[in-house]
């Protein structure tokens, strides 16, 4: 039975946005009349490549960024490789890695793999977090060696929302002679950037998180920093990854980076205070619930609630019931046995961990449909409970 | 997205005979919340050795829910006797199946069954008695082996399926691989269900189609006068050709899916796809 988009409450922005209509609108004429190869040396297809440069400013500009460290990729998995890859290729005589414990399976299951990729066994440095999912420094300092080629720590956890501070991290890892990556592909859009001011080497970010399309990603990369490609092939992106552009979501991504500069504050006020009333009233309206992650030092969008002694799936199933959108950390819905890694190095109890849901929040959510989803959570949770075993002991 | 029944999904929404009964003859409890799963069954026995009600509570996905629910269902009437037999693909079947990754679920109904009549019985469980192989989960080697033989397994991922084994650290695999080797007879020590991580090579799979093909299929066609032969295999397709009275025979699509292609799945590689050359 097919839910339509005007039933749907979507709190599920960490996982993908919808497409903003004016990303659509900017993209339509590249998806119709103006097919051109950017590449071509025709006015027709030339035009296209000016289009893509434009675009090209408007993503840097919302990095704060120059227009030529921007290369465009298939989605931020690829940026996360070709970044990782391409440090440890500079460096051969280097075998250390430092990332952390809490990273997106496309940089925590690259970095388990890099033997495959390379031919020569790594050592890596998994940083672990605190109980509120932040990082220590000092313990970071200590991690890097002369032999590490690259740091590769997110910018936000897409699961908590934590933020950690890769700015100084960055400065931290350059002192040292050091590469470093961030994945942002949660933070772009959501928090200020301004990479002119790190010392970053490499930044990923992908498009369907910010209301552009799914199958675009961007890979930054400093001017200076050396880089091996990921992706031979073509002159395109100047010999920094080949394949012809992805011209139309291309021109979507710089709509939505323009328009992300555009509603950072709103972002920052409207969303949060939704974000706050929906968690707040929450955490108040059903016993033993619980946040995940520093309060303050996370992304406006993003809650992570713990409901004890029920179990994820079970909850997002009856959510569904309602058309109520949202994602959990449960073993179930993990597509492995065990409950998400994150909320695992954050040191969660499986009592709770197993039964933890993610709210995340765009410009696009009403409080109106905050107010509906703090209506409809206690009684499904409740309902769970009566099923629970361990409730009654508990509670 | 799980891909659940009808069944499963309005059991789960409205699941039956939710409770703990008082004063209850048997009582089964499995699963913890470490595991993510856990099931109290709570059972009433009569004079005449039928079981006159059953509840449950239970922590766990909607299959877990939707398992014990229908677990109760079934129970409900049923001589004793009979319960003992329940195994958990009845309880799978009833649910008009469940997904693969969540047999586990029906697996766990059927574990509470057992232990509630060995509390009323006062019989020992035999399963609690082995040796622990899987530590993440918790599972014994006689639980291990019983699932292996009851639902026919032939792979680790299969016994991870059913009783979440391996699940975990993955630590245990090669256990498992034992477990099954010294289970299933005729299997080889290197069960082909696993061949997953290490795949094999083109030349390693066009030998074993070869010799499936002519151990088995071949003979089976000539009995009908028809004839095979393989052209070509690129990856995982596999092309063939029907002669004699197989070919142009109007069932030869048929041959062709429903027994050359299940033959080489099963004893090749589940993710092959014959066609045929024409």
């Amino acid at each position: 039975m097919a839910v339509l988009p005007e039933q749907v409450i979507y709190m599920d922005n960490n996982a993908t946005t919808r497409i903003a209509p004016e990303v659509l609108d900017a993209m339509m004429p590249y998806l119709t009349q103006f097919y051109g190869n950017p590449s071509s040396m025709h006015t027709f297809g030339g035009q296209v490549g000016q289009a893509v440069n434009q675009a090209r400013q408007q993503i840097a500009d919302l990095l704060g960024a120059q227009a030529s460290e921007i290369v465009f990729t298939s989605c931020g998995t690829e940026s996360d490789s070709t970044a990782i890859l391409s440090a440890v290729q500079t460096y051969p005589e280097k075998n250390h890695v430092v990332t952390t414990k809490v990273e997106h399976p496309a940089v925590k299951n690259l970095c388990d793999n890099l033997e495959t990729f390379t031919g020569r066994k790594y050592h890596t440095t998994r940083l672990p977090v605190a109980d509120d999912g932040t990082l220590d420094l000092q313990r970071f300092k200590e991690s890097l060696t002369d032999d590490t080629a690259i740091v590769s720590v997110m910018w936000a956890n897409n699961e908590t929302g934590v933020i950690f501070p890769v700015e100084e991290m960055a400065r931290i890892t350059k002192e040292r002679g050091i590469l470093f990556h961030t994945d942002a592909v949660q933070a772009v859009g959501k928090i200020p950037i301004n990479l002119a001011e790190t010392a970053i080497d490499f930044l990923s970010l992908s498009g369907h998180k910010l209301h552009a399309p799914k199958g675009i990603g961007v890979l930054y990369v400093r001017k200076g920093t050396p880089f091996i490609p990921f992706l031979n092939g073509g002159h395109q992106e100047h010999g920094r990854r080949g394949g012809t552009e992805n011209v139309a979501s291309i021109i979507g991504l710089g709509q939505a980076c323009k328009l992300a500069a555009d509603k950072m504050a709103e972002e920052n006020t409207r969303v949060r205070a939704l974000r706050d009333k929906l968690e707040k009233g929450l955490l108040s309206s059903i016993p033993k619930s619980l946040r995940n992650g520093h309060p303050t030092q996370r992304l406006p969008n993003t809650a992570n609630i713990s409901f004890e002694y029920v179990e994820g799936e079970a909850i997002l199933l009856h959510m569904n019931q309602h058309h109520i959108c949202a994602s959990s950390g449960s073993a179930c819905t993990s597509g492995s046995l065990e409950p998400s890694h994150v909320l695992r190095a954050m040191g969660v109890p499986f009592t709770a961990a197993h039964g933890s849901i993610r709210f995340s929040l765009s410009i696009y959510n009403t409080e109106a449909e905050v107010d509906f989803v703090l209506a409809t959570m206690p009684a499904i949770i409740a309902k769970l409970r009566v099923l629970s075993p361990f409730w009654e002991e508990n509670k | 997205m799980w891909e659940y029944t009808d069944k499963v999904q309005e059991h789960f929404i409205n699941p039956r005979n939710v409770g703990e009964i008082e004063n209850a003859d048997g009582v089964g409890n499995v699963g913890s919340i470490a595991c993510g799963d856990a099931l109290r069954l709570t059972i009433k026995v009569d004079e005449n050795q039928v079981i006159t009600d059953a509840k449950f509570k239970t922590f766990g996905c909607a299959s877990a829910i939707a398992s014990s629910s229908m677990l109760t269902e079934m129970l409900k009437g049923m001589k004793l006797e009979d319960a003992k037999k329940l195994t958990n693909d009845d309880i799978a079947k009833a649910l008009g199946g469940l997904p693969k990754e969540k047999m586990h679920c029906s697996v766990m109904g059927r574990e509470a069954l057992e232990a509630a009549i060995a509390d009323y019985t006062g019989a020992i469980l035999p399963m609690a008695q082995g040796e622990v192989v899987c530590e993440c989960f918790g599972v014994t080697d006689l639980e291990i082996i019983r699932a292996i033989r009851e639902n026919s397994l032939v792979s680790v991922e299969e016994i991870t399926n059913f009783t979440k084994a391996g699940g975990g650290c993955g630590k245990c695999e090669g256990k498992l691989r034992a477990l099954l080797a010294e289970t299933v007879e005729g299997l080889p020590a290197q069960p082909l269900g696993i061949a997953k991580k290490k795949r094999m090579t083109t030349l390693e799979k066009i030998k074993k189609i070869e010799e499936v093909i002519e151990r088995e299929i071949r003979p089976t066609l000539k009995k009908d006068d028809g004839d095979i032969r393989l052209i070509d295999v690129d990856g995982d397709f596999v092309t063939v050709s029907l002669r004699g009275a197989c070919a142009g025979c109007h069932s030869s699509r048929t041959t062709l899916k429903e027994y050359v292609e299940k033959k080489l799945r099963e004893q090749v590689s589940d993710s092959l796809i014959v066609e045929e050359d024409k």
